[in-house]
């Protein structure tokens, strides 16, 4: 096996990390801030694969065009659930939570089902096929372009989060949910808004993911367990940790496929997990709860 | 609670001469609501009585399923031996994920996700697993139909009716024992406060420990139930984390730590989709997902309007 091979499986492995690690910020995020674990995270990430699939069949949208008004869209609706369906719960036990979120997964993954069928769709865009080359390394455009839409997003965040007056509201929620209250901030307001955030993450990382990838309406569920096992390897609530997580699972997943059988690559996702956990529960760069 | 033991004992005999009346369909379904009952009995130990929240109760049904229906696939040695083999090995696993999470001090979400961890982890090393059959599945050899074949637990569907009514009546009698127990009061007092448990000089680590052992013990039981009853085993299928969740669903939507909690969520689930079902037929409406869509809709409307399950809500209504 020469090391050039490895070499653009590893780059390879890199820029599709870094849209997982987009899509496991958005559920960080969330979890940061509202405590709540969105069992649905990976549902969603469908969605924005589907709507990217039909704005570019309907209209020749070019799927990191149709980005924005996804991301817009998937803003709104994220607000929306949080404001209607999880600020209720989110006083209430971690299994009520749990129970809530799988039932919304679960119309998603159907109503998807309903909606397009079983079969796979995807978006067929020229520079899929067409790759750079520098000296002996192939890097895939397509996936190349995907990672920069992720690494974008999640600038884009940590700005909002660093120099914004709301992304300073926000922090502080995170912080002391009491002194948030006291100091007369709108936390139920800011939940949503911070909601709507983890669901632009995923949306951007969709419409990338379908330039990558097929889509089935059966696909969520796995991204919901990949988006689980990236955050907890980066330390649940932190943001650079999520797209630490994001890159090494994708790397391992590269490798795995590579040294080991394919079909093996996600075990060795777990067994990651399961050594995190034990050895630094609160993740590679989380903080201790 | 003389109410409830009339009420429990009118619905004993009810469930006892079902058979009578019901014809193959009816009892089908009844067999799957006891199996349900049963498992949602023995996660409900885990979550309800001492409050550690299991997401990968598939991985016991598994490990249940593969160790009691390999060793009758391959040598031919019948479930009574293989049921204790299945608990052994369960337990082994419970012992392993309970002494690293509660070691580490690893608890709610972490430890809910640590034990998705280890089903899905499972599930892919039986994919890759020659002995099982791989991701190709294994295949018991159909039982004959038409005698009892207690010893090696093949014949009529009669026959696993009867044999899950005993394990639901008694893991129900079990559940209520170990309530009353000083094991039950212990678990309570760690499901309602840990730091405080263990204030009053409660082992916390020892009892919590207890609860999975007993937990992980009676699913093994219901995997191997699953084994020779449906005769076929494929990882994909057994160990997913859909089938953790339907085990979940009962006692969460019947009420979490009651004990008449899984059995209600059981049968409200269970025939709740098949009346989903055959209402879509009747309408012809046979699109594929609008069942689930249905089922995720009152789910949603359950946990949002009854909070603490369908049986605290009703035993209030029943007085008892």
């Amino acid at each position: 096996m020469s090391a050039d091979l490895v070499a653009n499986v590893v780059i390879a492995g890199v820029l599709t990390g870094l849209v997982y690690g987009l899509m496991a910020l958005g559920l960080s995020v969330i979890f940061g801030v509202v405590r709540v674990v969105n069992f649905a995270h990976g549902e969603m990430m469908t969605i924005a694969m589907y709507a990217t699939t039909i704005l570019f069949a309907a209209l020749k949208l070019d799927p990191f065009l149709a980005a924005v008004p996804v991301a817009a869209a998937f803003f709104v609706f994220g607000y929306g659930l949080q404001k209607a369906l999880i600020n209720p719960f989110i006083t209430r036990p971690e299994h009520s939570q749990f129970m809530l979120l799988v039932a919304v997964a679960i119309i998603m993954v159907n109503g998807l089902l309903m909606a397009f069928g079983p079969d796979a769709r995807n978006v067929q865009v020229d520079y899929q096929l067409e790759s750079f080359e520098i000296g002996k390394l192939l890097i895939d455009k397509a996936r190349l372009y995907a990672a920069g839409a992720a690494v974008l997003t999640a600038t884009a965040l940590f700005a909002f989060f660093r120099f914004t007056l709301t992304g300073k509201a926000i922090r502080a929620c995170a912080d002391n949910y009491l002194g948030a209250k006291v100091v007369g901030l709108d936390v139920k307001h800011l939940y949503a808004l911070t909601f709507g955030l983890g669901a632009i993450c995923v949306a951007v990382a969709g419409c990338a993911m379908v330039v990558l990838v097929d889509v089935t309406p059966g696909l969520g569920p796995y991204y919901t367990l990949l988006a689980f096992v990236i955050v907890i390897v980066g330390g649940l609530g932190s943001m650079g940790g999520a797209l630490l997580g994001g890159v090494l699972i994708g790397v391992s997943e590269a490798l795995a496929g590579l040294f080991i059988v394919p079909s093996a690559k996600s075990m060795f996702s777990f067994g990651l997990l399961i050594l995190v956990l034990l050895l630094r529960p609160q993740g590679l760069l989380g903080r201790k709860a | 609670m003389s109410r409830a033991l009339v009420l429990l004992a009118v619905l004993a005999v009810l469930l006892a001469a079902l058979p009578a009346v019901a014809g193959p369909y009816a009892l089908s379904v009844a067999t799957l609501i006891l199996y349900f009952a049963y498992t949602g009995q023995a996660w409900n130990v885990m979550m309800g009585f001492a409050g550690q929240l299991s997401l990968g109760h598939s991985l016991y049904v598994g490990v249940g399923a593969y160790v009691a229906g390999g060793i009758f696939f391959h040598w031919g040695i019948g479930p009574w031996a293989g049921v204790w083999l299945a608990i052994l090995a369960c337990v082994v696993f419970g012992l392993v994920i309970g002494f690293l999470a509660f070691r580490f001090g690893i608890s709610g979400v972490y430890f809910a996700l640590l034990t998705i961890a280890f089903a899905e982890f499972t599930r892919i090393g039986f994919d890759h697993l020659g002995w099982t059959g791989g991701p190709g599945g294994m295949f018991l050899k159909v039982a004959q139909r038409d005698t009892w074949d207690v010893l090696n637990f093949r014949g009529p569907p009669l026959m696993y009716y009867y044999a899950m009514l005993f394990l639901a009546i008694a893991a129900f009698i079990g559940c209520f024992l170990l309530l009353k127990s000083k094991a039950g009061y212990y678990w309570q007092a760690i499901r309602e406060n840990e730091e405080a448990a263990q204030a009053l000089g409660i082992n916390t680590f020892r009892w919590k420990m207890l609860a999975v052992v007993i937990s992980s013990a009676m699913t093994a039981v219901a995997g191997v139930f699953f084994a020779f009853y449906y005769n076929n085993l494929f990882p994909e299928q057994i160990f997913h984390i859909s089938r953790s969740i339907e085990i979940i669903l009962g006692p969460i939507i019947g009420g979490v730590g009651t004990l008449f909690g899984p059995i209600l969520g059981a049968a409200v689930l269970t025939l709740l989709s098949d009346g989903i079902t055959e209402l879509l037929a009747a309408f012809g409406w046979e699109i594929p997902g609008i069942k689930q869509v249905f089922y995720g809709v009152v789910l949603l409307a359950v946990v949002m309007f009854l909070p603490h399950g369908i049986w605290p809500a009703l035993a209030r209504k029943l007085r008892l």
